[in-house]
């Protein structure tokens, strides 16, 4: 699990770098899971259940649709999460 | 009849090697790949022992996305492929991809899976069941991801019969090139499950071993004192071809498949015909098939699985089979190394039967102790490997469901 220190930014992209692939490097703000890292829409769906385990929230399947880049993910989860 | 259908490649994951060279050394050492089950907590469990594939590492087959999309049943599937394409020296960019299939049995399919997903569902709710569940447990994701591996897009799909699913698959597989639809198939049977569900219940079942204190000695087939099989996993994974084309590009030809039958028991859904009716059928018509008469076959690869009385049920038929003519028969049960890996085992004795031919040698039935007055009369090969001219051989892979198959393989000549 995350340590105290590990910031959101770096949670997110531990998550999507185990559930879809590719490496730190590769992982910028401007990757799209499915034109960059080569995600079907399982794997999409399974990033977000992910995303909903580690950050205790819920992402309806209408703002699911709209994360389609590590920097969607990260905004949506910053502006989402239970304070 | 139709095309000539050729062996020529071979993979096996089992308790005993992950490889044809290291599975058939052990074999002939007479070994034993039953052990202390690891896969899970056998707190209350009245089963101790498997035979589990040890030191599987998916790591060395697919890369990590992949291997988390598929069971474990899959992955042995996708390995054993991967080996026996390897071993067959087929380079699929070379030859007719629409002429290549795969057809693999598995007798549950991804049982494991099944499990893990339903403690989700119950521990966390519906909401985080994974989307991947569906096509991870499904029997056909492993000929589904042969196919997707090796690009090859001739006839795929699974067979399902239990204990026989892969001596079907293999089957399947040969009429596909004798009616020249495909002339390579990657075919076989591929299992895993040893989990706590699954072991419960073949245990209620009393089907199983549980000489837990002595794991080497718990498969024992044909000796006075067996109890029960013991669950083993794998998988074995075989390449078909059709004649012509195996020797055009040279390839090594382990042997022919010379003929094979089909039957039911129609009788019982977990226990054997008392008189081994549907055996018998499947037998003999592999014999007709083959063009064979008894005195020509040297050695049976029995279904043997170390059960009271499906061992006794197999001698009796093939006795009956054979009419008498069983002075040159052999028959091991390779199973009492093994383990019983259900779906998987007609998969792996195929491929055993091939090297048994290519080598020349005959792998024991070990722990053969104190002989059965109701099970005896024929060479079981106790406990030591054999050499003997091979010419031709027959598998045999019997199913809960009455499901029979009895596989003939010859020497190419």
């Amino acid at each position: 699990m995350s340590t105290e220190e590990q910031t959101l930014e770096e949670r997110v992209r531990e998550i999507i770098i185990k559930q879809v692939g590719g490496n730190n490097e590769q992982v910028t703000n401007e990757t799209s899971f499915v034109n960059d890292l080569g995600a079907d829409s399982l794997d999409t769906v399974e990033l977000v259940m992910e995303f909903e385990d580690a950050f205790d929230m819920n992402i309806p399947d209408e703002d699911a649709e709209k994360i389609q880049t590590v920097g969607d993910a990260i905004k949506y989860i910053k502006e989402h999460i239970q304070k | 009849m139709g095309a000539r259908v050729v062996v020529t490649g071979l993979g096996v994951i089992t308790p005993l090697g992950q490889s044809k060279d290291q599975l058939w050394t052990s074999l002939c050492n007479g070994k034993s790949g039953v052990s202390r089950i690891t896969a899970f907590d056998t707190t209350d469990h009245e089963v101790l022992i498997a035979g589990e594939v040890k030191d599987f590492e998916p790591g060395k087959w697919f890369d990590k996305k992949l291997e988390r999309r598929l069971d474990r049943f899959a992955q042995f599937a996708l390995a054993s492929s991967i080996l026996a394409v390897e071993d067959s020296g087929i380079d699929f960019d070379k030859t007719d991809r629409n002429k290549a299939g795969a057809i693999i049995g598995t007798g549950i399919g991804g049982i494991l899976e099944i499990e893990a997903q339903h403690t989700v569902l119950l521990q966390k709710g519906p909401s985080r069941v994974s989307p991947f569940m569906i096509p991870k447990l499904m029997a056909n994701a492993a000929p589904a991801h042969i196919a997707i591996k090796f690009g090859i897009h001739a006839a795929n799909f699974s067979v399902i019969t239990a204990c026989a699913s892969g001596a079907h698959a293999i089957v399947e597989a040969v009429r596909v090139i004798q009616k020249g639809e495909a002339n390579v198939m990657i075919a076989g049977g591929t299992e895993a499950t040893i989990s706590s569900l699954c072991v419960s219940a073949f245990n209620n079942m009393k089907a199983l071993s549980t000489r837990n204190d002595n794991p080497h000695s718990a498969s024992r087939p044909f000796d006075k004192d067996r109890d029960g099989f013991v669950i083993s996993e794998g998988a074995g994974i075989i390449i078909l071809e059709e004649l012509e084309m195996a020797k055009k590009r040279n390839a090594y030809i382990y042997a022919e498949v010379l003929g094979f039958a089909m039957s039911d028991d129609a009788y019982h859904i977990a226990a054997p015909h008392p008189n081994g009716e549907g055996a018998y059928v499947a037998m003999k018509n592999a014999l007709k098939e083959s063009k064979l008469n008894p005195e020509q076959i040297s050695y049976i690869n029995a279904h043997a699985t170390s059960t009271p009385m499906g061992d006794e049920v197999e001698v009796d038929t093939i006795k009956r089979v054979f009419d008498g003519n069983i002075k040159n028969l052999s028959i091991s049960s390779t199973k009492s190394m093994l383990g019983h890996s259900l779906g998987a085992a007609g998969g792996i004795e195929t491929a055993i039967c091939a090297l048994i031919i290519d080598n020349n040698v005959m792998p024991p039935t070990i722990n053969y102790e104190t002989p059965d007055p109701n099970c005896n009369g024929v060479d079981f090969v106790p406990n030591e490997a054999k050499e003997k001219k091979i010419q031709n051989v027959m598998s045999n892979s019997f199913g809960f469901g009455g499901h029979n198959v009895s596989i003939v393989l010859g020497k190419f000549r």
